[in-house]
């Protein structure tokens, strides 16, 4: 075989400590290993909340990295990733609380969280295979069609199927389904950290949202690394392959259609599992918190970050999570007590039409959103991180000619 | 539900409603098809623009004078038209606007760019709206008239049907003619084909795609105002859905085809117009969106075929 004498050069020693990206990911890694320690001291011992939308905005990181495979690496355009995190939520809370009684079973069922990761996982790549099968022949923009409409299909449809659907109530409707099972471990050991004597415990719930962050933070490394691999693997290399150029690629014998349909499906498996965990976190899943704003936000994560790379993607992710729920939802508070700092206080109350600069600045959150959208992507087009090839491609303008411009260059 | 499942005045009613209905889907997607047709870009902003329409009607027609309870006869509609023309041009130019600022510097960057700025704008015109008339559904005053022809049975045509119908009949017809014979519609057909050959043969390309923005918006606005006039109330948020079935129209009779978006419209107003009556509005989209995916899948090209070579 001609292609193993040509290995890859050994890495260097340093490598690792002067390529951006690797630098970027173990910062990341150090970073959310000390979160939790950073959380309580700044909030003086009572980081639970930090530490709660920490976890919460993990999971759009996993969202996130799971899109990047389908949009960034594969170059499929998904406006319906969304339905996928549904699906994967909803089974869950449909698998793991008394929600069944009620639908023709007439039986609870309570399977265990750990199993359920992976039947959301299958689940949810299945529904992308199902999906993917008769519709990633087509090309470009039509899937990315196709997928807005069953991002669209899939909540409405957990929506009806409440009570009073023909087929009987298996998602309570309207309301969804709340008290959903927390994870829990059989065994467990309480410390001085929780102010308890150090021991084992037989079983182990999850409460505390530090479980859930440090839960979390291992579903990430773990989307991180498949991820990655994936993108160095022969898939990823097909991937990238059918992305430039998918004629050419299937000329030099590339499958196209399995290769996208894999593309797919894994994507989806990530928001399968990310679903998991959110329904299970919440304790309530709702057709409501799966609309098509929440795909277009995991996009948005996903461009802005830099498209095929992943530590963009996570940075974006954490980025775009940041601005909606944290500083969009502080701002009319932020601009309210700088209002009165700065001596404009009479802004503050309601008089006429004016409803006070609290309600007025929260009246402008879709506004705010939208012209951070439109800067970014004017002054950043390429994303903030984007990838390495990517950079080069946009750099030599036509994406026609970038690979062999790429050679040129060796 | 099934109220008077079998009763033939039922159904023409229903009919009746879809027809109207899907009218004023096909105005917008009229403008989807033109601008994917021309720049392959799903322009989130349009429904959005559609709203627009009916919120700018709201102060011109205050601002000209007209009450519901006390205008009527013919000048009514002459000023409605005046009112509907300032709009038109309004919607128009922010739209050619909102392409220079947010599409146009895109235009060789990455595909996925100007699709984030269209969500972009269309938060930004939601925003907008959400600021100037708040949250709430807003009542848009009832100016047209109220006679209805009976046609046998229970069912009958309002005047308000009616109009709707042959206005958007009317605005489709006018379009058709301006692409098909137009020198401005002989440009944009061209770049729509290929826009370096059009561009090599003198056309110029921005104030074609310029045009195009503006025609599409024209018609948006048209629309969003015809809303308001028929369903007497607009909300900032309206454009969304209608976006989403409008563009699913322009799908469904062959992107970048405008008769085919004509018909799409008509035809998604009828299928919704007949699951809310004959079934429950909770899953009108589920069909909608079922009908969008069946169709590219068997028929990528749409129901008219698509004339744009995909590239």
């Amino acid at each position: 075989m001609k292609g193993a004498k040509e290995r890859a050069p050994k890495r260097l020693p340093l490598q690792g400590w002067t390529d951006r990206d690797t630098v970027i990911l173990r910062a990341l890694l150090v970073g959310a290993i000390l979160f939790p320690f950073f959380a309580t001291l700044v909030t003086g011992g009572s980081g639970g909340a930090l530490i709660n939308t920490a976890a919460d905005a993990g999971v759009y990181v996993l969202l996130a990295i799971g899109l990047n495979i389908v949009v960034g690496f594969a170059g499929l355009l998904d406006l319906g990733y969304a339905a996928f995190f549904a699906i994967g939520a909803y089974t869950y809370g449909m698998l793991a609380s008394g929600q069944l009684f009620g639908s023709p079973l007439h039986h609870e069922i309570h399977l265990p969280f750990w199993l359920l990761l992976f039947v959301g996982m299958f689940v949810a790549a299945g529904f992308g295979a199902i999906l993917g099968a008769p519709t990633l022949r087509l090309r470009g923009d039509y899937l990315a069609i196709v997928t807005l409409g069953f991002g669209e299909i899939v909540p409405s449809v957990f929506r009806y199927l409440g009570q009073g659907s023909v087929l009987g109530n298996w998602t309570g409707g309207v309301n969804g389904i709340a008290g959903i099972d927390p994870p829990s471990l059989p065994f467990g050991i309480s410390g001085p950290w929780s102010g308890e004597a150090l021991r084992f415990l037989p079983r182990f719930d999850f409460v505390d949202p530090i479980a859930y962050y440090v839960l979390m933070v291992i579903l990430v490394i773990v989307g991180v690394v498949a991820a990655t691999n994936l993108h160095r693997s022969r898939l990823g290399r097909a991937w990238m392959a059918v992305r430039e150029d998918e004629v050419a690629a299937a000329a030099t014998g590339v499958n196209t259609v399995a290769i996208k349909l894999l593309a797919f499906s894994i994507g989806a498996s990530f928001s399968g599992l990310a679903g998991t965990f959110y329904g299970a976190k919440l304790s309530l899943v709702s057709s409501e918190n799966f609309a098509f704003v929440v795909s277009v936000t995991i996009l948005i994560m996903v461009v802005l970050g830099g498209m095929g790379n992943i530590p963009g993607v996570i940075l974006g992710a954490l980025m775009i999570y940041y601005v909606l729920f944290n500083l969009l939802t502080n701002l009319p508070d932020l601009a309210a007590s700088f209002a009165s700092a700065i001596g404009l206080g009479f802004l503050n109350a309601s008089h006429g039409d004016w409803p006070g600069l609290h309600d007025e600045v929260q009246r402008m959150n879709f506004l705010i959103f939208g012209l951070i959208l439109v800067l970014v992507m004017l002054f950043r087009p390429q994303g903030l991180l984007p990838s390495r090839v990517r950079e080069q491609e946009l750099a030599k303008g036509v994406s026609e000619q970038a690979v062999f411009d790429l050679r040129e260059e060796g | 539900m099934p109220r008077a499942a079998n009763d033939p005045s039922f159904f023409v009613q229903i009919v009746i409603y879809g027809l109207a209905n899907g009218a004023i889907y096909a105005l917008i997607a009229l403008g989807y098809t033109m601008v994917y047709g021309i720049v392959e870009l799903i322009n989130f902003a349009h429904g959005d623009v559609f709203t627009l329409g009916g919120f700018l009607a709201l102060p011109l027609i205050a601002a000209f004078g007209l009450r519901e309870d006390q205008s009527t006869g013919l000048g009514v509609y002459l000023v409605l038209l005046v009112v509907a023309l300032i709009v038109m041009l309004l919607t128009g130019s922010l739209n050619v606007l909102i392409e220079r600022v947010a599409y146009r510097p895109l235009r060789n960057a990455p595909r996925l760019a100007p699709l984030i700025t269209a969500v972009g704008m269309s938060f930004i015109l939601e925003g907008l709206m959400y600021m100037w008339q708040g949250a709430n559904n807003v009542h848009f005053p009832d100016l047209l008239p109220s006679g209805r022809i009976s046609l046998g049975g229970s069912a009958s045509i309002g005047a308000k049907d009616f109009i709707v119908i042959a206005l958007a009949v009317v605005l489709v017809v006018v379009l058709t003619t301006f692409i098909n014979n137009s020198k401005l519609g002989k440009a944009m057909r061209a770049t729509a084909q290929d826009r370096d050959a059009a561009q090599l043969m003198g056309v110029n390309i921005n104030r074609t795609i310029a045009a195009t923005f503006f025609i599409g918006a024209v018609l948006a606005g048209a629309g969003g105002m015809i809303f308001g006039l028929y369903f007497n109330t607009v909300r900032f948020d309206l454009g969304f859905q209608s976006g989403l079935f409008a563009f699913t129209a322009a799908v469904f009779g062959g992107i970048g085809n405008i008769q085919g978006a004509a018909l799409g419209g008509l035809f998604i107003g009828m299928v919704k117009a007949f699951s809310d009556a004959y079934f429950t509005s909770q899953l009108t989209d589920v069909w909608i969106f079922s009908i969008l995916i069946l169709v590219l899948v068997f028929r990528p090209t749409g129901l008219l075929g698509m004339r744009v070579p995909e590239k």
